[in-house]
């Protein structure tokens, strides 16, 4: 399972005066089991970028290629590459509407015509999946705490089973606790059952932390395409761009100006932990 | 002097079945006491369903106390008569810009707030001129609000809610949705209305970094507030925070790591650069204590 943007442009209103390109030729892979993260401030053409992925746009040019066809051929079923590729949107616990957890998440699968005890089946499966607990399967979706719900509301794509999962800000709103909690979930995801993940955050910490590879857009283009430890060392590029390095490659800097002399590559508070330890027990 | 006062507020909402009977009461808020002072910038941290929301929707007269009384100015928010001029002294941002843009145009939107309170239309103008300037946002004044970045639409409704000339503003996660940039933007124009104009500030948020600057800041959990301090002071009790689901900013956790893994800091470090002072510290003593032994 491979999807491609090949060259890819979106132009919103191409007959308008001042034509503004929101995605500009972007070109890129996203393979199985692979978390990453995309990034960029409002604007920048990363949502545009996710309905591309999911076949919601359609190209103004370059092609989208589901295992090297191109989704936007003719008799190519769009619904595959939806059901393959799973959307999740901002605050999606909006878009809860049935009377229990239970049976908004197995809406997905019903709609693609499975019976009745195979949609429960992989309900179940997707609730689990995200953590939720059994007792709550009943319940309303409006008596759960925000992050259940956001969990829900992801359960509700992954019943669907796909292969790739893109997930547009879905910390947005959760405490803490509740950022963490869907984050190592949706690791878990990634590793355990191999599915590939693309998440969209205005988080470089969780960028940082979490994913593999980190995707950066600024005026509709792919700036970098990398490591998060080779993106965050253009952290004059980054903030031009309206973005920002993790706190802890800052803390690291101004320790680095005031004397101490530790790797400037560091991205979370454990490395950083180690490596003034490093410095200061030597 | 206290510009809000909480007292021994308790809210409950009300859930009821089909046949209208009561199905269920839950209790957002019990039993709470506070007093905000004027001209003082407040943050209030707490997991999600702690009761921070509801707590500011009583203080913008948006939900009334089931029991306990809010005053803000020295009015009852019980009171219905008062609630148009509660919501003029403390305008309310929330977190999503979209939601609260109504204008074609940025002037026009900046203009509805006091429009509607009857403010005279050549007052009207001056008004928005100057709410746009403090807002920083005088160079959109005509532009459509659709074209304006999150951090730039959440100015605006500020710049709004400055037109009515509130003496307090309320925030409900504003930054929750925003960029870093976006998020840098609307902290510092907030911050400098409390230094320069000398307005009130309350602050929910989720994020530990926005409390850093703040005068105050309250924990809240299970409806109440259970910390109450100087930013130093709360964010010095790491365990307990993470007790309330609550994290700390990036520096005190990576002060609170090092601490633990056994290097002497001392508790509540907040600013880059104390920690860096610390860190120096910390290394000079290891040097002396490594040469006293070798001596």
């Amino acid at each position: 399972m491979k999807l491609e943007l090949k060259g890819v442009s979106y132009i919103y209103d191409p007959l308008a005066s001042k034509v503004k390109k929101a995605v500009d030729d972007v070109s890129l892979t996203i393979e199985k089991g692979q978390f990453v993260g995309l990034v960029g401030h409002t604007g920048s053409g990363k949502s545009t970028l996710a309905q591309l992925l999911n076949g919601l746009v359609k190209p103004t040019a370059g092609q989208v290629l589901l295992d090297g066809q191109d989704v936007h051929a003719k008799g190519f079923p769009l619904k595959t590459l939806r059901q393959r590729v799973g959307l999740v949107f901002q605050y999606p616990e909006y878009q809860l509407f049935e009377e229990n957890v239970l049976k908004d998440v197995c809406f997905g699968p019903k709609n693609l015509g499975l019976p009745r005890a195979e949609q429960i089946e992989k309900a179940k499966k997707a609730l689990r999946l995200v953590g939720m607990e059994e007792n709550l399967y009943d319940n309303s979706p409006f008596d759960l705490s925000g992050g259940e719900r956001r969990r829900a509301a992801i359960a509700g794509v992954l019943a669907m089973e796909p292969d790739i999962l893109v997930l547009d800000e879905p910390t947005a709103g959760l405490d803490p606790a509740g950022r963490d909690e869907i984050l190592s979930q949706i690791a878990r995801l990634c590793k355990e059952e191999g599915i590939g993940v693309v998440l969209i955050s205005h988080s470089m910490e969780d960028v940082a932390a979490y994913t593999e590879r980190m995707l950066v857009m600024d005026h509709g283009k792919l700036c970098f395409d990398d490591a998060p430890r080779e993106v965050f060392r253009h952290v004059e590029e980054l903030e031009s761009m309206g973005l920002s390095a993790p706190q802890v490659t800052y803390i690291v800097r101004k320790l680095n100006e005031r004397g101490f002399a530790l790797p400037d590559d560091l991205l979370t508070v454990e490395e950083a932990k180690d490596a003034i330890l490093k410095a200061i027990m030597k | 002097m206290a510009i809000i006062e909480i007292q021994k507020l308790t809210h409950e909402y009300k859930e009821y079945d089909e046949e209208n009977r009561e199905r269920e009461v839950v209790r957002a808020l019990s039993d709470v006491n506070l007093n905000i002072e004027e001209g003082s910038f407040v943050v209030i941290l707490g997991h999600n369903g702690s009761g921070k929301s509801t707590l500011a929707k009583h203080v913008n007269a948006l939900l009334m106390p089931t029991e306990g009384a809010v005053y803000v100015c020295g009015k009852n928010t019980a009171e219905e008569a008062d609630s148009w001029k509660i919501r003029k002294d403390a305008g309310m941002i929330f977190q999503n810009p979209d939601n609260q843009i109504i204008g074609n145009v940025v002037e026009e939107d900046v203009a509805f707030g006091p429009e509607n309170v009857g403010v005279p239309q050549d007052e009207l103008s001056e008004r928005v001129a100057m709410a746009l300037e403090k807002a920083g946002m005088e160079a959109f004044r005509m532009e459509s609000p659709n074209r304006l970045s999150g951090g730039q639409k959440q100015r605006v409704a500020v710049a709004g809610i400055l037109a009515l000339k509130p003496k307090c503003i309320l925030m409900d996660e504003p930054t929750a949705m925003l960029d870093p940039s976006g998020r840098r933007e609307v902290l510092n124009t907030v911050h400098e209305l409390n230094r320069k104009e000398g307005i009130t500030v309350l602050l929910i948020t989720h994020y530990m970094e926005e409390a850093v600057r703040a005068d105050r800041v309250i924990v809240m959990d299970e409806g109440h507030p259970v910390m109450d301090g100087t930013p130093k002071e709360i964010f010095a009790r790491v365990d307990e925070l993470k007790e309330y689901h609550m994290t700390v900013p990036c520096v005190t956790e990576l002060a609170y790591e090092l601490k633990k893994a056994g290097v002497a800091l001392p508790d509540g470090i907040l600013t880059k650069d104390e920690l860096a002072d610390a860190l120096l510290k910390a290394r000079e003593d290891s040097k002396e204590q490594s040469g006293a032994d070798k001596a």
